[in-house]
Protein backbone atom coordinates (compact mmCIF):
# COMPACT_ATOMS: atom_id res chain seq x y z
CA UNK A 1 0.00 0.00 0.00
CA UNK A 2 1.37 3.33 -1.00
CA UNK A 3 1.43 6.24 1.32
CA UNK A 4 -0.06 9.70 0.73
CA UNK A 5 3.19 11.48 0.85
CA UNK A 6 5.02 8.82 -1.20
CA UNK A 7 2.58 8.75 -4.06
CA UNK A 8 2.77 12.83 -4.18
CA UNK A 9 6.93 12.32 -4.21
CA UNK A 10 6.50 9.90 -6.90
CA UNK A 11 4.03 12.48 -8.78
CA UNK A 12 6.33 15.28 -8.84
CA UNK A 13 9.56 13.28 -10.12
CA UNK A 14 7.32 11.47 -13.01
CA UNK A 15 5.61 15.21 -14.19
CA UNK A 16 9.54 16.77 -13.92
CA UNK A 17 11.32 13.51 -16.17
CA UNK A 18 7.93 13.71 -18.44
CA UNK A 19 8.75 17.42 -18.86
CA UNK A 20 12.14 17.10 -20.21
CA UNK A 21 12.39 17.58 -23.48
CA UNK A 22 13.72 14.81 -25.81
CA UNK A 23 16.34 17.22 -27.44
CA UNK A 24 17.73 17.91 -23.51
CA UNK A 25 18.87 14.47 -23.84
CA UNK A 26 20.17 15.06 -27.44
CA UNK A 27 23.19 17.10 -26.20
CA UNK A 28 24.96 14.37 -25.12
CA UNK A 29 25.48 12.62 -28.52
CA UNK A 30 29.10 13.67 -29.47
CA UNK A 31 28.57 11.96 -32.88
CA UNK A 32 25.52 14.28 -34.42
CA UNK A 33 28.05 17.24 -32.46
CA UNK A 34 31.01 16.41 -34.36
CA UNK A 35 28.76 16.28 -37.59
CA UNK A 36 27.54 19.60 -37.74
CA UNK A 37 30.95 21.40 -37.29
CA UNK A 38 31.94 18.82 -40.24
CA UNK A 39 32.38 19.23 -43.76
CA UNK A 40 29.15 19.67 -45.92
CA UNK A 41 27.59 21.50 -43.42
CA UNK A 42 29.21 25.04 -44.56
CA UNK A 43 26.87 25.11 -47.50
CA UNK A 44 23.18 25.57 -47.57
CA UNK A 45 21.98 27.08 -51.05
CA UNK A 46 19.00 29.67 -50.98
CA UNK A 47 17.19 31.55 -53.52
CA UNK A 48 15.96 35.12 -53.47
CA UNK A 49 13.26 36.42 -55.98
CA UNK A 50 12.77 40.48 -56.04
CA UNK A 51 9.41 40.13 -58.11
CA UNK A 52 9.81 44.11 -58.47
CA UNK A 53 12.25 43.05 -60.70
CA UNK A 54 10.64 40.58 -62.43
CA UNK A 55 8.49 41.88 -66.09
CA UNK A 56 7.32 38.30 -67.13
CA UNK A 57 9.96 37.63 -70.13
CA UNK A 58 10.00 34.26 -68.95
CA UNK A 59 13.55 33.81 -70.85
CA UNK A 60 14.42 31.82 -66.95
CA UNK A 61 11.40 29.83 -68.34
CA UNK A 62 13.43 28.79 -71.55
CA UNK A 63 16.71 28.40 -70.35
CA UNK A 64 15.78 26.41 -67.69
CA UNK A 65 13.99 24.02 -69.98
CA UNK A 66 16.42 24.18 -72.51
CA UNK A 67 19.59 23.63 -69.64
CA UNK A 68 17.58 20.60 -67.94
CA UNK A 69 16.49 18.57 -70.74
CA UNK A 70 12.59 18.96 -69.81
CA UNK A 71 10.82 18.77 -73.67
CA UNK A 72 9.96 21.93 -74.88
CA UNK A 73 6.32 21.32 -76.09
CA UNK A 74 5.64 19.12 -72.65
CA UNK A 75 3.50 21.79 -70.93
CA UNK A 76 5.67 21.09 -67.80
CA UNK A 77 8.39 22.77 -66.42
CA UNK A 78 10.69 23.37 -63.48
CA UNK A 79 10.86 26.58 -62.89
CA UNK A 80 7.34 29.47 -63.78
CA UNK A 81 6.32 32.81 -63.79
CA UNK A 82 2.88 33.77 -62.43
CA UNK A 83 0.76 36.99 -63.48
CA UNK A 84 -0.99 38.43 -61.00
CA UNK A 85 -4.05 41.16 -61.84
CA UNK A 86 -6.17 43.00 -59.36
CA UNK A 87 -8.74 45.38 -60.49
CA UNK A 88 -10.37 47.94 -59.03
CA UNK A 89 -13.63 45.28 -58.57
CA UNK A 90 -11.22 43.17 -55.63
CA UNK A 91 -10.93 40.40 -58.16
CA UNK A 92 -7.96 38.83 -58.63
CA UNK A 93 -6.92 37.18 -61.97
CA UNK A 94 -3.75 35.20 -62.43
CA UNK A 95 -2.47 33.06 -64.76
CA UNK A 96 0.72 31.48 -66.21
CA UNK A 97 0.12 30.56 -69.54
CA UNK A 98 2.73 27.60 -70.70
CA UNK A 99 4.45 28.39 -67.45
CA UNK A 100 5.45 31.77 -68.79
CA UNK A 101 7.69 29.82 -71.25
CA UNK A 102 7.21 32.37 -74.28
CA UNK A 103 6.17 35.33 -71.77
CA UNK A 104 3.65 36.93 -71.44
CA UNK A 105 2.37 38.55 -75.00
CA UNK A 106 -1.44 38.55 -74.32
CA UNK A 107 -2.69 41.02 -72.11
CA UNK A 108 -6.08 38.99 -71.64
CA UNK A 109 -5.81 36.32 -68.54
CA UNK A 110 -5.58 32.99 -69.90
CA UNK A 111 -8.52 31.57 -67.70
CA UNK A 112 -8.38 27.55 -69.25
CA UNK A 113 -9.68 25.81 -72.00
CA UNK A 114 -8.06 28.09 -74.22
CA UNK A 115 -10.52 30.85 -72.90
CA UNK A 116 -9.16 34.52 -72.18
CA UNK A 117 -10.66 37.46 -70.00
CA UNK A 118 -10.19 40.82 -71.04
CA UNK A 119 -9.09 43.32 -68.66
CA UNK A 120 -9.31 47.21 -69.14
CA UNK A 121 -6.41 49.00 -69.10
CA UNK A 122 -8.13 51.64 -66.36
CA UNK A 123 -9.31 48.96 -63.57
CA UNK A 124 -6.13 47.41 -63.18
CA UNK A 125 -5.16 48.46 -59.47
CA UNK A 126 -1.82 46.22 -58.79
CA UNK A 127 -0.46 43.74 -61.49
CA UNK A 128 3.13 41.49 -61.09
CA UNK A 129 4.88 39.30 -62.11
CA UNK A 130 5.91 36.03 -59.55
CA UNK A 131 8.71 33.69 -60.71
CA UNK A 132 8.34 30.13 -58.98
CA UNK A 133 10.27 27.31 -58.74
CA UNK A 134 11.09 24.67 -55.84
CA UNK A 135 11.59 25.80 -52.32
CA UNK A 136 14.26 23.55 -51.37
CA UNK A 137 12.46 22.58 -47.77
CA UNK A 138 14.13 22.60 -45.09
CA UNK A 139 11.49 19.73 -43.57
CA UNK A 140 10.61 18.72 -47.21
CA UNK A 141 7.12 17.26 -47.18
CA UNK A 142 7.95 15.52 -51.13
CA UNK A 143 10.76 13.36 -49.05
CA UNK A 144 9.02 12.06 -46.03
CA UNK A 145 6.14 10.31 -48.16
CA UNK A 146 8.54 8.82 -50.58
CA UNK A 147 8.70 4.95 -49.71
CA UNK A 148 11.56 3.90 -51.65
CA UNK A 149 14.53 6.45 -50.68
CA UNK A 150 14.29 7.92 -54.04
CA UNK A 151 14.30 11.60 -53.38
CA UNK A 152 16.15 13.15 -50.65
CA UNK A 153 17.72 16.08 -49.08
CA UNK A 154 21.36 16.06 -50.17
CA UNK A 155 23.92 17.70 -47.47
CA UNK A 156 23.70 21.24 -48.85
CA UNK A 157 19.99 21.19 -48.40
CA UNK A 158 18.88 20.86 -52.21
CA UNK A 159 16.15 18.19 -52.14
CA UNK A 160 17.20 15.62 -55.35
CA UNK A 161 15.45 12.73 -57.10
CA UNK A 162 17.25 9.26 -57.57
CA UNK A 163 15.88 8.63 -60.95
CA UNK A 164 17.29 4.87 -60.94
CA UNK A 165 15.51 4.46 -57.62
CA UNK A 166 12.03 6.46 -58.18
CA UNK A 167 9.19 4.07 -59.02
CA UNK A 168 6.37 6.90 -60.27
CA UNK A 169 4.46 6.78 -57.33
CA UNK A 170 3.41 10.26 -57.29
CA UNK A 171 3.14 10.65 -54.03
CA UNK A 172 5.79 13.28 -53.86
CA UNK A 173 4.00 15.03 -56.57
CA UNK A 174 0.42 14.75 -54.45
CA UNK A 175 2.76 16.02 -51.26
CA UNK A 176 4.62 19.18 -52.56
CA UNK A 177 2.10 21.95 -51.57
CA UNK A 178 3.87 24.24 -53.96
CA UNK A 179 3.19 22.20 -57.08
CA UNK A 180 7.17 22.17 -58.26
CA UNK A 181 6.90 18.74 -58.94
CA UNK A 182 6.12 16.56 -62.40
CA UNK A 183 6.26 13.52 -64.14
CA UNK A 184 9.54 13.59 -66.59
CA UNK A 185 7.62 13.18 -69.92
CA UNK A 186 10.79 10.72 -71.28
CA UNK A 187 12.43 8.74 -68.07
CA UNK A 188 8.74 8.72 -66.01
CA UNK A 189 10.31 9.56 -63.01
CA UNK A 190 9.60 12.31 -60.64
CA UNK A 191 10.71 16.01 -61.43
CA UNK A 192 11.98 19.01 -59.62
CA UNK A 193 13.88 21.75 -59.75
CA UNK A 194 17.16 21.08 -58.27
CA UNK A 195 18.48 24.75 -58.08
CA UNK A 196 20.93 23.49 -61.37
CA UNK A 197 22.48 20.97 -59.53
CA UNK A 198 25.39 20.19 -61.92
CA UNK A 199 25.69 23.80 -62.50
CA UNK A 200 26.07 25.50 -58.68
CA UNK A 201 28.48 22.71 -57.90
CA UNK A 202 30.99 23.68 -60.44
CA UNK A 203 30.33 27.25 -58.68
CA UNK A 204 28.52 28.54 -62.04
CA UNK A 205 25.32 30.67 -61.18
CA UNK A 206 21.95 28.42 -61.86
CA UNK A 207 20.41 29.29 -65.64
CA UNK A 208 17.48 30.77 -64.74
CA UNK A 209 20.07 33.61 -62.58
CA UNK A 210 22.04 33.79 -65.80
CA UNK A 211 18.86 34.20 -67.96
CA UNK A 212 17.55 36.73 -66.31
CA UNK A 213 18.34 40.54 -67.86
CA UNK A 214 16.98 42.12 -64.65
CA UNK A 215 18.54 40.29 -61.93
CA UNK A 216 15.45 39.06 -60.26
CA UNK A 217 16.58 35.91 -58.97
CA UNK A 218 19.92 35.23 -56.69
CA UNK A 219 21.46 32.28 -55.50
CA UNK A 220 23.10 31.91 -51.99
CA UNK A 221 24.86 30.02 -49.36
CA UNK A 222 23.19 30.95 -45.97
CA UNK A 223 25.27 29.67 -44.21
CA UNK A 224 27.94 32.16 -45.38
CA UNK A 225 27.33 35.53 -43.25
CA UNK A 226 29.00 37.58 -46.54
CA UNK A 227 27.14 36.04 -48.68
CA UNK A 228 25.21 39.19 -50.51
CA UNK A 229 22.26 36.91 -50.78
CA UNK A 230 22.68 36.10 -47.31
CA UNK A 231 22.82 39.97 -45.82
CA UNK A 232 19.69 40.86 -47.71
CA UNK A 233 17.45 37.82 -46.22
CA UNK A 234 18.74 38.72 -43.35
CA UNK A 235 18.45 42.89 -43.46
CA UNK A 236 15.83 43.25 -45.29
CA UNK A 237 12.10 42.44 -45.41
CA UNK A 238 11.71 38.95 -47.05
CA UNK A 239 8.60 36.37 -47.09
CA UNK A 240 8.27 32.83 -48.11
CA UNK A 241 5.17 30.86 -49.63
CA UNK A 242 2.34 29.08 -47.55
CA UNK A 243 4.84 29.56 -44.31
CA UNK A 244 1.69 27.98 -42.50
CA UNK A 245 2.54 24.48 -43.84
CA UNK A 246 5.97 24.50 -41.59
CA UNK A 247 8.04 22.96 -44.41
CA UNK A 248 10.61 26.21 -43.74
CA UNK A 249 10.63 26.50 -47.32
CA UNK A 250 14.59 28.39 -48.57
CA UNK A 251 13.41 30.35 -51.41
CA UNK A 252 12.67 34.27 -49.79
CA UNK A 253 10.83 36.69 -51.87
CA UNK A 254 11.20 40.73 -51.78
CA UNK A 255 7.68 43.04 -52.73
CA UNK A 256 5.44 38.88 -51.76
CA UNK A 257 2.00 40.19 -52.01
CA UNK A 258 -1.16 38.51 -49.69
CA UNK A 259 -2.36 37.04 -52.96
CA UNK A 260 0.27 34.80 -53.94
CA UNK A 261 -0.14 31.77 -53.20
CA UNK B 1 8.74 -29.96 -30.99
CA UNK B 2 6.31 -31.49 -33.41
CA UNK B 3 7.24 -31.84 -37.11
CA UNK B 4 4.19 -29.62 -38.21
CA UNK B 5 5.35 -27.05 -36.22
CA UNK B 6 8.75 -26.78 -36.99
CA UNK B 7 8.91 -27.70 -40.75
CA UNK B 8 6.81 -24.25 -41.63
CA UNK B 9 9.16 -22.35 -39.47
CA UNK B 10 12.51 -23.86 -41.64
CA UNK B 11 10.50 -22.76 -44.76
CA UNK B 12 9.77 -19.05 -43.00
CA UNK B 13 13.59 -19.23 -41.98
CA UNK B 14 14.55 -19.90 -45.19
CA UNK B 15 12.70 -17.64 -47.04
CA UNK B 16 13.77 -14.37 -44.43
CA UNK B 17 17.27 -15.63 -45.08
CA UNK B 18 17.01 -15.72 -49.04
CA UNK B 19 15.40 -12.30 -49.05
CA UNK B 20 18.13 -10.95 -46.60
CA UNK B 21 20.87 -11.78 -49.20
CA UNK B 22 19.10 -11.22 -52.22
CA UNK B 23 18.51 -7.46 -50.52
CA UNK B 24 22.34 -7.30 -49.21
CA UNK B 25 23.02 -8.24 -53.08
CA UNK B 26 21.01 -6.06 -54.89
CA UNK B 27 21.03 -2.85 -52.54
CA UNK B 28 24.14 -0.61 -53.39
CA UNK B 29 26.71 -0.43 -50.30
CA UNK B 30 25.98 3.70 -50.33
CA UNK B 31 22.49 3.57 -50.04
CA UNK B 32 21.32 4.48 -46.38
CA UNK B 33 20.45 6.36 -43.62
CA UNK B 34 22.87 9.63 -44.06
CA UNK B 35 23.21 12.80 -41.82
CA UNK B 36 19.59 14.02 -41.99
CA UNK B 37 18.33 10.57 -40.66
CA UNK B 38 15.57 8.38 -41.92
CA UNK B 39 12.90 10.71 -42.87
CA UNK B 40 15.23 13.00 -45.32
CA UNK B 41 18.55 11.36 -45.60
CA UNK B 42 17.48 7.76 -46.48
CA UNK B 43 18.71 7.72 -50.03
CA UNK B 44 21.84 6.84 -52.27
CA UNK B 45 24.58 8.72 -51.72
CA UNK B 46 26.13 8.23 -55.13
CA UNK B 47 23.18 10.03 -56.57
CA UNK B 48 24.51 12.65 -55.23
CA UNK B 49 27.52 12.91 -57.32
CA UNK B 50 25.77 11.49 -60.66
CA UNK B 51 23.48 14.75 -60.63
CA UNK B 52 26.34 17.36 -60.18
CA UNK B 53 28.49 15.31 -63.14
CA UNK B 54 26.08 14.22 -65.74
CA UNK B 55 24.27 17.11 -66.92
CA UNK B 56 26.07 18.53 -69.08
CA UNK B 57 26.40 22.44 -69.18
CA UNK B 58 24.55 24.17 -71.69
CA UNK B 59 24.24 27.94 -71.09
CA UNK B 60 27.73 29.22 -70.94
CA UNK B 61 27.26 33.16 -70.54
CA UNK B 62 28.38 35.79 -71.96
CA UNK B 63 31.98 35.47 -70.66
CA UNK B 64 32.23 32.57 -72.84
CA UNK B 65 30.57 34.08 -76.21
CA UNK B 66 33.28 36.70 -75.66
CA UNK B 67 36.09 35.03 -76.33
CA UNK B 68 35.53 34.80 -80.37
CA UNK B 69 32.75 37.43 -80.61
CA UNK B 70 34.86 40.04 -78.53
CA UNK B 71 33.45 43.13 -81.60
CA UNK B 72 29.83 41.94 -80.83
CA UNK B 73 30.21 41.58 -76.99
CA UNK B 74 31.46 44.97 -77.07
CA UNK B 75 28.96 46.72 -78.89
CA UNK B 76 26.24 45.29 -76.97
CA UNK B 77 27.51 46.72 -73.99
CA UNK B 78 27.11 50.18 -74.73
CA UNK B 79 23.17 49.84 -75.46
CA UNK B 80 20.50 49.19 -73.14
CA UNK B 81 20.13 45.29 -74.05
CA UNK B 82 23.91 45.13 -72.15
CA UNK B 83 21.61 42.95 -69.90
CA UNK B 84 20.33 40.36 -71.88
CA UNK B 85 22.76 37.43 -71.93
CA UNK B 86 23.63 36.48 -75.92
CA UNK B 87 22.63 33.03 -75.65
CA UNK B 88 18.78 34.48 -75.05
CA UNK B 89 18.01 35.02 -78.32
CA UNK B 90 20.88 33.14 -79.98
CA UNK B 91 20.42 29.77 -78.14
CA UNK B 92 22.31 27.68 -75.94
CA UNK B 93 25.77 27.51 -77.02
CA UNK B 94 26.26 24.23 -75.65
CA UNK B 95 30.19 23.20 -76.91
CA UNK B 96 29.94 25.82 -80.00
CA UNK B 97 32.31 26.15 -82.24
CA UNK B 98 32.53 22.46 -82.25
CA UNK B 99 28.93 21.38 -81.02
CA UNK B 100 26.58 22.35 -82.70
CA UNK B 101 28.54 24.71 -85.39
CA UNK B 102 26.03 27.08 -86.18
CA UNK B 103 23.51 28.54 -83.84
CA UNK B 104 19.98 29.58 -84.18
CA UNK B 105 18.56 32.84 -83.59
CA UNK B 106 15.13 33.43 -82.45
CA UNK B 107 14.63 36.55 -84.87
CA UNK B 108 10.97 36.50 -83.96
CA UNK B 109 8.49 39.65 -83.33
CA UNK B 110 7.32 37.46 -80.32
CA UNK B 111 11.34 37.29 -78.84
CA UNK B 112 10.86 40.76 -78.41
CA UNK B 113 7.52 41.10 -77.28
CA UNK B 114 8.38 39.21 -74.20
CA UNK B 115 9.68 42.85 -72.92
CA UNK B 116 8.21 45.03 -75.40
CA UNK B 117 4.86 44.34 -75.23
CA UNK B 118 3.02 47.69 -73.58
CA UNK B 119 2.18 46.13 -70.25
CA UNK B 120 0.79 49.25 -67.76
CA UNK B 121 1.72 47.44 -64.68
CA UNK B 122 2.32 48.56 -61.68
CA UNK B 123 4.48 47.68 -58.67
CA UNK B 124 6.30 45.68 -61.77
CA UNK B 125 9.78 46.36 -63.48
CA UNK B 126 7.74 46.19 -66.80
CA UNK B 127 6.20 49.55 -66.49
CA UNK B 128 9.75 51.03 -67.20
CA UNK B 129 9.90 49.24 -70.43
CA UNK B 130 9.26 51.02 -73.24
CA UNK B 131 6.58 48.36 -75.29
CA UNK B 132 4.32 48.71 -78.28
CA UNK B 133 0.49 47.02 -79.01
CA UNK B 134 1.83 44.98 -81.56
CA UNK B 135 -1.23 45.43 -83.29
CA UNK B 136 -0.95 48.71 -83.67
CA UNK B 137 2.93 49.02 -84.63
CA UNK B 138 3.69 47.68 -88.01
CA UNK B 139 1.52 44.24 -87.74
CA UNK B 140 3.57 41.80 -89.60
CA UNK B 141 6.39 42.89 -90.17
CA UNK B 142 9.40 41.45 -88.17
CA UNK B 143 11.07 43.89 -85.81
CA UNK B 144 14.69 43.04 -86.56
CA UNK B 145 13.99 44.33 -90.54
CA UNK B 146 13.68 48.35 -88.60
CA UNK B 147 15.30 47.74 -85.37
CA UNK B 148 18.75 46.25 -84.27
CA UNK B 149 18.73 44.29 -81.33
CA UNK B 150 22.49 45.05 -80.88
CA UNK B 151 21.82 48.87 -81.21
CA UNK B 152 18.40 49.30 -80.05
CA UNK B 153 18.27 53.50 -80.01
CA UNK B 154 17.07 54.99 -82.56
CA UNK B 155 20.42 55.84 -84.27
CA UNK B 156 20.40 52.32 -85.03
CA UNK B 157 17.46 52.53 -87.02
CA UNK B 158 17.69 50.87 -90.67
Amino acid sequence: MISRRDFLIHTIKGIAVAALPLSAFEIINPKKLFAEQNNGKNVRWVFLVDTYKCVGCGLCVKACKQENEIPYEANVTRTWVERYVLTSDGKLHADTPNGGRDGFIDPRIEIGHGKFEEIKKGDIKKAFFVPKLCNQCENPPCVQVCPVGATYQAPDGVVLVDREWCIGCGYCIMGCPYGVRFFHPKYHTAEKCNFCYHRITKGLKTACIQACPFGARQIGNIKDPKDPVTKIIMTERVGILKEEFGTKPQVYYIGLDKEVR
Amino acid sequence: MKTHVYRPLIVVLFIIAFILIARSLLVPKDFGVHERGYMYGWYRQGNVQEWSNSVKVKYQGADYCKECHSDKYESIMMTPHAIIECENCHGPAVEHPSEPPKLQIDRSRDQCLRCHYSLPYPTSGRANIRGVDPEEHNKDIECVSCHNPHKPSLEGLK
